[in-house]
C-alpha cells in the first residue's frame, strides 16, 4: 500500500480519501497559511501540500496559527502557491515533493523566520505583479475556502442580496446597476443595466429566466473558471440579485464539462446555499423565490453564443439563431431570459453593496470598473490578475506580467480569443478598454491575453485560430460553415509557403464576407484574427509568399507549388462534409 | 452529482412504483445509475445532455442501446438524440482506450509546444490524436483549450491535470500507465 499523500498514491485513492480538515485553532489566529486549491495549483501538487501542512502544523501544536484551503491566488505559473496574509509574503513552487519549501514557511508560521527577501517568496506589499491590481470580482478568491459558505459569509457574502430583497425594490436594484455603468464581460460590452431593464420590462406572465454563461470556450481564457473554482458563491449571489431585480425565479449556470472542479465546487455551492435560505424558496427568509440548477456543456464552442446556449439547456443541439427576437424577450423556452457572463454576475454582490457610484469611480469613461485577465503566454508571470480598465498593456505585460520570459523580444498581444486580435509592439501604450481595444482590430472578449514573442509566426497564429473556427462551427449558416473552411485552406497554402498574391487578395475578401453575411459571433468573428494580423503584420504573410520563408521559423515551408488549389469545400458541392474536405486539402497536391 | 444512498434508495422505489420507460438494454447494474439521473431530471426532454453524460461517465462511450434507452425514456426521437450526441465533441460513440490522454490545444498550449507533445506520443506510441493504440490500452485526444494556461503546456492523463510538460515527460508518464 503507498502512504496517503505519496505521489505514488492513484488518482482515484486519492478523490476517495475524504478531504483533510483545514487547521482552525480555537483561540485568536496569529498567522494563517492559505494553501491554493484552484486547478492550477491543484495540478501541482498542492491538495498533497495542504495535507502536508495541516499535519506539520498539528504536530507542531502551534495553537494561532491556522491552515485554510483557499481559491486561486492569481499567480499560477509558480504553483503551489502559500500566502502568509498576516506576513504578505507569498511562497511560490511550494512543491510537496521538496520539504525544505514548506520548511520555509513554517519557518515564518512559527516566527523565526529572518526578515525580508530571507524569508523565501516574495512580498505581496512590494511585487509589481500585486501593486498594480484592484480587486473588486476577485476580491475574495485567495481568501475565503471556495467549499464553504460560513467563509463567504463571514467576509462580507450574501449581505448585498439581503439588502436587495429586503430594502430595495427591484426598480431600485437596476437603477444600482445603470448607475455603476457596469458593462457585459463576456466581451461584446452590452450595459448591463440596459439588459436588465429590458428583460424586466419583457412580458413574463409565464415566468421569466436567468442564466449565467460559463462556458468559457475561448482557448488561453481561464477566467470564469478561476472565478467558479474560488468563489463561486459570489457568482450565484449576482444571479440571485438579478432575479430579484428582474422578476426570475429560476436560474442556470451553464459550465463547460472540461472544469470538472468548477461543476463540483458550483454545484456544492448551490446546495450549501440552499441549505441555508440564501436560494430556494424563501431567499433570506422573504418571499422572493430563486432555485438554481446547474446545467453542464458537452464541449460545443458555439454555445457560447447566448441562443446557442439556450438551445443546449433546452436539451438540444447547440445551433444558434437569428436575433431578433434577443433572449431578453424570447429566450429559454420561449420566456424572457437575462444572459449574463460569470464576471458580470460577480461584480453584482459588490455594485449593490457598496453602490453603482462606487464601481463607476473606477475605470475610464466608457468602460467602468476592473477586468479580470487571464494572463498567459511567453510571459513570465502568468496567472490570474484583475485590473482597473485603462491600464495600459504596457503595464499589464512588463510590470504585473514581468516582461517575457527567457529574454525573448515582445511581439504582440492576443486579445479576444478566436473572435479577437493581435495588438502590436506599436501599440503597447494604449489603454485597455472596450472602444480602444475595438479601435485597434481586436476585442476585450472575455478576458484572456496571450503574450506572443518573436518565436510566434503570425500567420501560424492566423492559422491556429481559423483552425479552431472551422472546427468549432456549428455548420447551420454557409458562410461560417464553408467559409472558415476556404479561408484555413488559403491560410494553409500561405503559410507552407504555396500561396500567391491573388490568394492573399482571396482571403482578405473571402474574410470581409464571413464577418458580414455569418448568423452569429462565431462567424462573424471568425475572420477578425485574419484581419487585425494583416493590418499589423502583413509584412510577415509577404515573407511566406514572396520569399518563401517563415520569418519566425515557425512554418515548414512546403514544396514550391504556386498552382491551382485544389477542388474546395464550397465548390465541390455537399456529402463529402467537413472530413472529407479536410481530406483533399491536407493532402496538398491537387 | 452522487445524493446519499437513501436518496437513490428512495427515488429507486418511486420508479419500482411509476414504471417509467421502458425496461434496460440487459441487467448490468449501471443503468440503474441511469435511471436515477434520469428521473432526478423529471425524465424531460432537456434533460437530454445530462443524462447522456451520466451515460457516458458509467460505460466509457455511447452506443445504439444506451442512446435508444435514454431517448425512450426521455421521449426524445432518435434522430434528435444521435444530432445531440453527435454534435458535441464531448460525446463518444466508439470504445475509449484504458487509460485516456488529453493533450490541450488552446492558445497558450499551442505557442508553448503542445504540438511536439502530439508528434512525440504518435511517434512513441503510434496513436494520433482522436484514435487508440493498437493493443487498445491509451487513447489519445485533444482538447480545445482546459484552462491551465498559466501551465502550458498541459495534458490531462486519467483525470489528472499535468502542467509544463515536456515531451519525454510525457511519453514516459504514458508508459508507465
Amino acid at each position: 500500500m503507498t502512504a496517503p499523500g505519496s505521489p505514488e498514491e492513484g488518482a482515484t485513492a486519492r478523490r476517495r480519501r475524504r478531504q483533510a480538515e483545514p487547521v482552525l485553532p480555537d483561540g485568536p489566529v496569529r498567522v494563517s497559511a492559505n494553501v491554493c486549491q484552484a486547478a492550477g495549483c491543484l495540478s501541482m501538487g498542492s491538495d498533497r501540500l495542504f495535507e502536508q501542512l495541516c499535519d506539520q502544523v498539528r504536530a507542531e501544536g502551534f495553537g494561532d496559527v491556522a491552515v485554510r484551503r483557499v481559491g486561486c491566488l492569481g499567480l499560477c505559473a509558480a504553483g503551489p502557491l502559500v500566502e502568509v496574509p498576516e506576513e504578505c509574503r507569498l511562497f511560490d513552487y511550494v512543491s510537496p515533493d521538496e520539504p525544505q519549501k514548506s520548511a520555509q514557511v513554517l519557518a515564518t508560521l512559527a516566527g523565526k523566520a529572518p526578515l525580508g527577501e530571507a524569508a523565501g517568496g516574495r512580498s505581496v506589499a512590494d511585487d509589481p505583479f500585486f501593486a498594480h491590481q484592484v480587486k473588486v470580482v476577485l476580491e475574495r478568491c485567495g481568501k475565503v475556502d471556495p467549499e464553504s459558505l460560513g467563509d463567504y459569509v463571514a467576509s462580507g457574502g450574501y449581505r448585498a442580496l439581503t439588502k436587495a430583497v429586503t430594502e430595495m425594490t427591484p426598480d431600485e436594484v437596476i437603477a444600482e446597476v445603470v448607475a455603476s455603468g457596469l458593462r457585459g464581460r463576456g466581451g461584446a460590452g452590452y450595459p448591463t443595466g440596459l439588459k436588465w431593464r429590458t428583460v424586466a420590462k419583457s412580458a413574463g406572465a409565464g415566468g421569466r429566466f436567468v442564466v449565467c454563461n460559463a462556458d468559457e470556450g475561448d482557448p488561453g481564457a481561464f477566467m470564469d473558471r478561476s472565478v467558479l473554482e474560488s468563489c463561486p458563491q459570489q457568482v450565484l449571489e449576482g444571479m440571485a440579485i438579478a432575479g430579484y431585480a428582474v422578476g426570475a425565479s429560476r436560474g442556470y449556470v451553464y459550465v463547460r464539462a472540461e472544469y470538472p472542479l468548477a461543476v463540483k465546487r458550483l454545484t456544492s455551492a448551490v446546495r450549501q446555499a440552499e441549505r441555508d435560505g440564501y436560494l430556494g424558496r424563501e431567499v433570506a427568509g422573504t418571499r422572493f423565490e430563486f432555485l438554481v440548477e446547474v446545467r453542464i456543456g458537452a464541449g460545443a464552442f458555439v454555445c457560447g453564443e447566448e441562443t446557442a446556449l439556450i438551445a443546449s439547456i433546452e436539451g438540444g443541439r447547440g445551433s444558434p439563431r437569428p436575433r431578433p427576437p434577443y433572449p431578453a424577450a424570447a429566450g429559454l423556452w420561449g420566456l424572457p431570459t437575462l444572459i449574463n457572463n460569470v464576471e458580470t454576475f460577480a461584480n453584482v454582490p459588490q455594485v449593490v453593496d457598496r453602490g453603482g457610484a462606487w464601481l463607476s469611480s473606477i475605470g475610464t469613461e466608457h468602460s467602468k470598473g476592473t477586468k479580470v485577465f487571464a494572463l498567459a503566454g511567453a510571459v513570465k508571470n502568468t496567472g490570474l490578475i484583475e485590473v482597473p480598465m485603462g491600464l495600459t498593456l504596457r503595464q499589464i505585460v512588463f510590470d504585473i506580467g514581468g516582461g517575457l520570459a527567457g529574454e525573448r523580444r515582445f511581439k504582440a498581444v492576443q486579445t479576444g480569443g478566436p473572435s479577437g486580435g493581435c495588438i502590436p509592439e506599436a501599440l503597447i501604450d494604449m489603454p485597455v478598454d472596450y472602444e480602444t481595444l475595438a479601435a485597434a482590430g481586436s476585442i476585450m472578449g472575455s478576458g484572456g491575453m496571450i503574450v506572443m514573442d518573436d518565436k510566434t509566426c503570425m500567420v501560424d497564429v492566423a492559422k491556429f485560430f481559423m483552425d479552431f473556427c472551422r472546427e468549432e462551427s456549428c455548420g447551420k449558416c454557409l458562410p461560417c460553415r464553408a467559409g472558415t473552411e476556404e479561408m484555413y485552406r488559403l491560410l494553409d497554402r500561405i503559410s507552407t509557403g504555396r500561396g500567391s498574391r491573388a490568394q492573399l487578395a482571396q482571403l482578405e475578401s473571402l474574410a470581409g464576407m464571413v464577418k458580414a453575411t455569418s448568423l452569429c459571433g462565431l462567424g462573424q468573428g471568425a475572420p477578425n484574427p485574419v484581419f487585425s494580423t494583416l493590418r499589423y503584420f502583413r509584412d510577415e504573410y509577404l515573407a511566406h509568399i514572396d520569399d518563401r520563408t517563415c520569418p519566425a521559423g515557425v512554418c515548414q515551408i512546403g514544396d514550391e507549388d504556386i498552382g491551382a488549389m485544389p477542388p474546395s469545400f464550397a465548390t465541390a458541392g455537399a456529402g463529402g462534409g467537413h472530413t472529407a474536405a479536410l481530406g483533399t486539402s491536407e493532402g496538398g497536391q491537387p | 452529482m452522487a445524493g446519499s444512498e437513501e436518496d437513490e434508495l428512495a427515488l429507486d422505489a418511486v420508479a419500482a412504483r411509476s414504471g417509467v420507460g421502458r425496461p434496460a438494454p440487459n441487467d448490468d447494474k449501471r443503468w440503474r445509475q441511469v435511471d436515477i439521473r434520469m428521473r432526478r431530471l423529471g425524465y424531460r426532454p432537456d434533460g437530454l445532455i445530462e443524462a447522456l453524460h451520466t451515460a457516458q461517465e458509467l460505460f466509457g462511450y455511447l452506443d445504439d442501446d444506451t442512446l435508444g434507452y435514454v431517448g425512450d425514456n426521455l421521449g426524445v426521437p432518435p434522430s434528435k438524440v444521435y444530432g445531440v450526441a453527435t454534435f458535441y465533441s464531448y460525446f463518444t460513440l466508439k470504445p475509449q482506450g484504458l487509460h485516456t490522454c488529453v493533450v490541450c490545444s488552446g492558445t497558450a498550449c499551442y505557442i508553448n509546444g503542445a504540438k511536439s507533445l502530439l508528434d512525440a506520443v504518435e511517434r512513441e506510441l503510434g496513436a494520433r490524436a482522436g484514435t487508440t493504440t493498437a493493443d487498445g490500452r491509451v487513447s489519445v485526444l485533444k482538447a480545445r483549450c482546459l484552462g491551465a494556461c498559466s501551465m502550458a503546456p498541459a495534458v490531462v492523463v486519467d483525470g489528472e491535470v499535468k502542467g509544463r510538460v515536456a515531451p519525454s515527460d510525457l511519453v514516459r508518464l504514458l508508459e508507465e500507465l
